[in-house]
């Protein structure tokens, strides 16, 4: 039964070794490869769920700001703002984006690249939270393994939950709202609620990295709208395959790594890193793990002829 | 139930743009009945359908379902009360299983309501709904992809998930298009259950030899207007049917 379970047992293992061994630099890469599969599986709920988006900064940064707020006005502890900002950013995100969720396709898309750049602005002009300076001096995480910790076993129980729901019949609700939405109406479904509640497992699920984050670097600022966080997730999903949500976690620990090795090449960095993107999408167009996946059932397939 | 109509139309009208798709159309249903609408292409027979269940929303004129007017409700709140469609395009999940198909539907707040607040166990629902309307249990067809279904399974399936919903009124638009009349033969005999189940059902068609058979009354748009409203024969029988059909002389 080692062959059925291998493909679960090797991320669930690897994530917790992996802190382990890692040098202390590493370990930090880890992190922020973590954060960004949360994006990255964020976004690709969304996408499964008939809505694309460019802006995962927006719930990124809210959960960001909101861990950020109450622990420097409020002085709640983090073990308090990262639930409470995972919550409370999640649904401002989605009131936010909730007028606009008739928007289809590329509409869609426009207001959240737009939301998060507009939530800058509005913090540098009116000077909030800080305004351009920010929020520093937060409370950090107990450090060491705990803080890897935390994010690694957030991951884990947000990927394999979310691919279990995606696989349900909910989920199929959800899928069949982006494949033919007229379809799911005709069921006497509201597709709207079913879209709500998309958005709000999504951008919560953003918010929680945020939060985490902030607790991390001990400061939150305008920075956390910025667009890495919007366009490194939507690479890291198409990358590793999109639909899967295995896929954009691979994609992170791809990508999120490759980007920290190539810092080498200075100035050139962004020039082999857009070339290894390329590489990927012209050569894996399907994604490294749905590539994976065939290749996987071919074995399998050749498994059962041999008995 | 009251003993009114099951469905009241009432001078609905509708333009897209410049064009009148369907204008001052008035008709009543009662329980148990089947209906049959025709009319040349183009003459607003889905825009009736799509105005009766909500996707598209009327100019002016209402809409009721057992003396409840639902005029432009949302579709889904229009399915909800028990009105099933299906569509003239069959756009199924053509990479799922045909029996996961049925799954949108069985999910539907409907369904969960009429069952008592429990949905069952959707996967045996769906297969024995699939096998009522033809899909051979020992040949295992539910379980193929839609995406290799020939287009009598396809309607069918789709046929399928409007039964699905338990609905009173069965609203088939162009049900019968694209079938062989081996495919049709399957066909007619499941519509004669619903019929014999009490079921009302209004069923949108260019294939009128097949439609004649089942139905004793139709109704004919052209240019968006009713211009004919009784048993098969009489209508074919009037002048302004013949020249909607064939065109005037000269």
């Amino acid at each position: 039964m080692l062959y059925l379970s291998f493909p679960r047992l090797v991320p669930i293992i690897g994530f917790l070794v992996l802190p382990l061994i890692l040098s202390l630099y590493w370990q930090k890469v880890l992190l922020s490869v973590a954060v960004f599969a949360l994006l990255a599986i964020s976004w690709d709920i969304l996408a499964q769920s008939s809505m694309v988006s460019l802006g995962q900064a927006l719930f990124f940064g809210m959960g960001a700001y909101f861990a950020g707020i109450m622990n420097h006005y409020l002085g709640l502890p983090p073990f308090l703002t990262i639930p409470l900002a995972t919550l409370l950013g999640g649904l401002l995100s989605t009131l936010l984006l909730m007028p606009v969720l008739r928007l289809r396709g590329i509409y869609f898309a426009m207001v959240t690249l737009i939301i998060p750049l507009m939530l800058v602005r509005i913090i540098e002009a009116s000077k909030i939270f800080g305004g351009t300076d920010g929020l520093s001096g937060l409370t950090p995480l107990p450090g060491g393994l705990f803080e890897s910790y935390l994010i690694l076993i957030a991951l884990v129980v947000i990927l394999f939950g979310f691919r279990r729901l995606m696989d349900s019949d909910y989920g199929l609700i959800l899928r069949g709202i982006n494949d033919n939405d007229r379809s799911v109406m005709n069921a006497g479904i509201n597709i709207y609620w079913y879209k709500i509640q998309a958005l709000f497992m999504a951008s919560s699920i953003g918010a929680f990295a945020g939060a985490y984050l902030t607790h991390i670097y001990m400061f939150v600022g305008m920075p956390v709208f910025a667009l890495d966080y919007s366009i490194l997730p939507i690479a890291a999903a198409v990358v590793g395959g999109p639909g899967s949500l295995a896929g954009a976690t691979l994609g992170s620990f791809l990508l999120v790594p490759l980007s920290e090795a190539l810092r080498g090449f200075g100035g050139l960095r962004i020039v082999f890193y857009g070339l290894f993107l390329v590489l990927f999408v012209v050569a894996l167009p399907e994604g490294i793990f749905h590539y994976l996946q065939r290749k996987y059932e071919q074995f399998e397939r050749m498994v059962e002829v041999e008995k | 139930m009251s003993g009114g109509p099951l469905l009241q139309v009432q001078n609905l009208s509708k333009s897209f743009g410049g064009v009148q798709a369907l204008s001052q159309v008035n008709f009543e249903l009662a329980q148990g009945e089947l209906l049959g609408v025709i009319g040349p292409n183009g003459s607003g027979k889905t825009t009736l359908v799509n105005l009766i269940t909500g996707f598209v929303k009327s100019n002016s004129g209402t809409v009721s379902f057992r003396s409840q007017d639902i005029t432009n409700w949302a579709p889904y709140k229009i399915i909800r009360l028990g009105i099933a469609r299906t569509f003239q395009m069959v756009k199924p999940f053509y990479q799922l299983p045909a029996y996961k198909n049925m799954i949108i539907p069985l999910y539907s707040p409907r369904v969960k309501q009429l069952a008592g607040g429990k949905y069952g166990d959707r996967n045996a629902v769906a297969l024995d709904l699939l096998e009522e309307v033809g899909f051979e249990r020992d040949a295992r067809v539910a379980y193929k992809p839609a995406s290799v279904l020939p287009q009598g399974y396809l309607k069918r399936l789709e046929l399928a998930k409007a039964i699905a919903l338990q609905a009173d009124l069965f609203i088939l638009d162009e049900l019968f298009s694209g079938l062989s009349l081996a495919e049709l033969a399957t066909l007619i005999p499941i519509i004669e259950k619903l019929r014999q189940e009490g079921k009302t059902i209004i069923m949108i068609e260019h294939r009128l030899r097949e439609l004649f058979r089942i139905t004793n009354r139709v109704i004919v748009l052209n240019f968006g207007r009713k211009i004919a409203d009784g048993a098969p024969r009489e209508v074919m029988e009037s002048d302004a049917v013949k020249k909607a059909y064939l065109g005037t002389e000269g």
